[in-house]
């Protein structure tokens, strides 16, 4: 198991804000640090906007983990947006655990534009975890086992 | 089918190193949808736009898709780019392919890879997106300026010599504010009423300023540069139309027993009066708490003193909506009164007075003409104690914060009183000495090197009287916590700033967030000091923090210039990136089922109610939410909130998103 997962190249989707992460993420761009490729960072305007039902959405697409990012508390662009992020994400969590999904597989981070440093080790550390964790195929077999269902019945 | 152009940068080499642009452009010709794809070496330089420009026009293209730097940085320019060719400018989306793949990996496949599905899903993205037009607002162009003190006085000045008109209320008979009442300021020591009145006066003079004395804010609607504001006009019971301001009836009236506000309690006021001499309007008005005709139903005795015949009983309030673009709001601070001290005494004794007392005691306009008299007694105080931090940064009294203008008037009024009783002897106990500011740490100094004013380092326990002394216990920490006793004549507490009266009711009314203390909230403490979170609401002043004289003057010209700035334009353009709820067709109307979640949770109060009427009968059939474009920033919050998921963020649709993540991880 474990020789098989170093190979393993993990798809990891990163979720983030406009104004503090992927402003980060690019500091770490100009600040020329260097962190694994197995992250593609999607751009929303807050992560208030950051509807939970998208994570699931890449889990049955196939990632194998997910970032979520934004501006640090009481930083928000927006005032309360990663509040809500952050309330919502203790609920999610929750019912995911419930329903018997992989909660290690989805992280919950702040970085600021200032922290491109930090959105590397974020990074590196997410894509270590996963690998050791070895790819995700529970969710997708569920949902690809719910999509032909539906269409069956069409 | 959608004709998608896609456009790779090498960005000289700075993608180009690690990325192999050539097949990132040709994987992407590939895709479905994709017209034209290719790639060259400075996209945003002139020929690079020419580039896109002629595909546009050559290729029909109705998106486009560019690989470039980061979107913070050359997003505009494409945009702009493809709006130039005819193609609306949303209908372009930059993939990072500097900051988020070049600059941060090693040349490669794996590399490459990434920049192709990062191109990929964008494509995926855009082949949803939907042309959006710039919202544009139109501008009414006035200012309400709410508070009269140096703050508003200050804004409404500078708004008004930018040629933009402003409307003025403020809720006590005349305009000045706190200034008004001070003594000296510092770090100068000039007159506070000889800097101040001129531009009082300025105010009610300027041909671009409505001034509405004893008026308030009863309610405030709308938005951005359109709002409407009811202001109550509180009835004066005179007609200013009439009177001449020759002050006759205050001189008459009967009851002169009442405290007056401008003097802090230490002086009296009849029941019609003028609140100090230099008042601006110079009228007066009736208290009609205090007032016998109000109170009995029997007096008039202004009213037959009249010469004018300006008095007119048993008027109304009255009300008055104006439309305003901007609001400011500079309703300032109060500071606490001594009966919050229970070891000084719960303001029991006379001679315990606040610092904003012992201001009125030192000034010109005091009928002592500024020469120190206690209250109690009208006798020189020769030991004079004065207490800084009373209630500041003292957690156990609720107020955590530094009022910040104690340390400075503290020093100033032990100068003061140096100054003019020769001989005196004056203490002061402090916690820290906090003169950050031009001149400030230099004015202390001289307080203590020049007029050898006596700091004691440490806390007073307790303030109480002994045969006809205030007898103040503290220690002094500098020399081991020595108790410390002093007789003094008479004690000056620095009582703290704390948010004016009704604050809190204000902010509700405006919709803006205002701190624990009740202080108003600023958009962000560093890069936005005079905006609130609601869009065309501005602040200056200490209604925000305690704040001297400097810093509310500098801040209030900052809000002017916002101001300004936002009142000069004919229309403010805003971007399209708004949430908006579905509508479809009856019986539904929309999938809203009118829960009303997102008006809890959005930060700028941009959803509204919108009633869905039978066309024919009038009636009801349906609530929904409504988003207001002109208050709503972007942020997409309510999208995610949305239980029925009828809410949806132009430019981030749930469709666009979806296919974005979908087609990255497909490819």
């Amino acid at each position: 198991m474990e020789e098989s997962n170093n190979n393993f190249e993990p798809r990891i989707i990163a979720f983030v804000c406009n104004w503090c992460t992927y402003a980060g993420a690019d500091l770490t761009g100009t600040s020329r640090i260097k962190y694994a490729t197995n992250v593609e960072i999607v751009r929303f305007p807050c992560t208030g906007r950051i509807d939970f039902m998208l994570l699931l959405k890449a889990f049955a697409g196939g990632a194998d983990g997910i970032i979520v990012s934004g501006c640090h508390p009481n930083d928000c662009h927006y005032t309360s947006g990663n509040f809500h992020a952050r309330r919502r994400w203790i609920v999610f969590r929750n019912i995911l655990n419930f329903l018997g999904i992989d909660v290690q597989r989805i992280r919950f981070s702040w970085v600021s534009a200032a922290e491109g440093a930090k959105w590397a080790d974020i990074v590196n550390d997410t894509v270590k975890e996963i690998r050791e964790l070895g790819p995700y195929t529970e969710y997708k077999k569920v949902a690809n086992y719910l999509d032909e269902e539906a269409d069956s019945h069409e | 089918m959608s004709r998608i152009g896609v456009f790779i940068c090498h960005c000289g080499e700075n993608i180009s190193a690690t990325v192999d642009c050539e097949r990132v452009a040709q994987e992407a010709g590939r895709l479905e949808g994709v017209e034209f794809a290719t790639d060259y070496k400075y996209m945003c330089s002139d020929p690079g736009q020419t580039l896109i420009k002629n595909a546009i026009k050559e290729h029909h293209l109705d998106g486009v898709v560019v690989g470039s730097c980061s979107p913070r940085m050359h997003e505009a320019t494409f945009r702009k780019t493809c709006a130039e060719a005819g193609l609306n400018p949303y209908m372009c989306e930059i993939a990072n392919l500097r900051e988020h793949v070049s600059w941060v990996h090693e040349k490669g496949e794996a590399t490459t890879r990434k920049a192709i599905q990062i191109v990929t899903g964008l494509i995926s993205k855009v082949q949803r997106n939907k042309p959006l037009n710039t919202i544009k607002v139109p501008v009414t162009k006035c200012a309400l300026v709410i508070g009269g003190g140096i703050a508003g006085i200050q804004t409404a000045l500078d708004i008004a010599n930018c040629g933009q008109k402003v409307i003025m209320i403020e809720k006590s008979p005349s305009i000045g504010g706190h200034m008004s009442q001070l003594s000296e300021t510092f770090p100068t020591l000039d007159c506070s009423q000889c800097i101040l009145t001129p531009r009082m006066v300025e105010v009610a003079q300027h041909p671009n300023i409505t001034l509405y004395t004893y008026a308030e804010l009863d309610k405030l609607e709308g938005f951005v540069g359109n709002f409407k504001a009811t202001i109550r006009l509180k009835a004066k019971s005179i007609d200013y139309s009439k009177c001449t301001g020759c002050g006759l009836c205050t001189t008459k009236c009967p009851n002169k027993k009442i405290p007056s506000e401008f003097n802090e309690g230490l002086g009296m006021r009849t029941a019609i009066y003028v609140p100090f001499p230099q008042a601006v309007p110079n009228k007066p008005v009736i208290d009609k708490e205090h007032c016998l005709y109000y109170q009995k139903g029997k007096c008039k005795i202004c009213s037959k003193s009249c010469p004018t015949g300006a008095i007119e009983y048993d008027k109304p309030d009255e009300f008055m909506t104006i439309e305003v673009g901007a609001v400011v709001v500079t309703t300032g601070f109060n500071v606490l009164k001594t009966d919050f001290f229970p070891e000084y005494g719960y303001g029991k004794y006379k001679d315990v007075i606040t610092g904003l007392q012992f201001e009125r005691l030192a000034s010109a306009s005091w009928p002592t003409l500024g020469e120190i008299r206690r209250p109690s007694d009208g006798k020189i105080p020769q030991k004079v104690v004065f207490i800084a931090c009373c209630g500041s940064r003292d957690p156990a009294k609720g107020i955590p914060y530094c009022s910040k203008i104690c340390c400075m008037y503290t020093a100033k009024h032990a100068m003061l009183y140096q100054h003019k009783v020769h001989g005196g002897d004056s203490t002061v106990f402090y916690m820290d000495i906090r003169a950050g500011g031009k001149n400030y740490e230099e004015f202390v100094r001289r307080a203590i090197e020049e007029d050898h004013v006596n700091y004691v380092r440490g806390r007073v326990a307790r303030v109480y009287e002994k045969d006809g002394k205030l007898i103040v216990k503290g220690v002094d920490t500098l020399l081991g916590a020595e108790p410390v006793e002093i007789e003094a004549d008479m004690v000056v507490l620095a009582t703290a700033g704390v948010a004016s009266k009704g604050a809190e009711e204000l902010a509700q009314k405006m919709h803006i967030s205002y701190d624990p203390y009740h202080f108003f909230a600023e958009a962000h403490p560093k890069l936005k000091p005079v905006e609130t979170n609601t869009a065309g609401i501005f602040l200056a002043g200490a209604c925000q923090a305690p704040k001297d004289i400097p810093e509310t003057v500098a801040a209030a010209s900052g809000a002017a210039v916002k101001v300004v700035s936002l009142l000069s334009q004919e229309n403010l353009v805003r971007e399209p990136i708004v949430a908006v709820v579905n509508r479809c067709a009856p019986p539904l109307f929309s999938t809203c089922v009118g829960c009303f979640m997102c008006e809890t949770i959005c930060p700028y109060h941009a959803i509204e109610h919108e009633e869905i009427k039978d066309r024919k009968t009038g009636a009801v059939i349906k609530t929904i939410a409504k988003i207001n474009p002109g208050l709503c920033q972007g942020c997409g919050t309510c999208v995610s909130f949305c239980r029925s998921k009828s809410i949806d963020l132009e430019g981030y649709t749930n469709e666009e998103m979806y296919t974005e993540v979908m087609a990255l991880l497909n490819h």
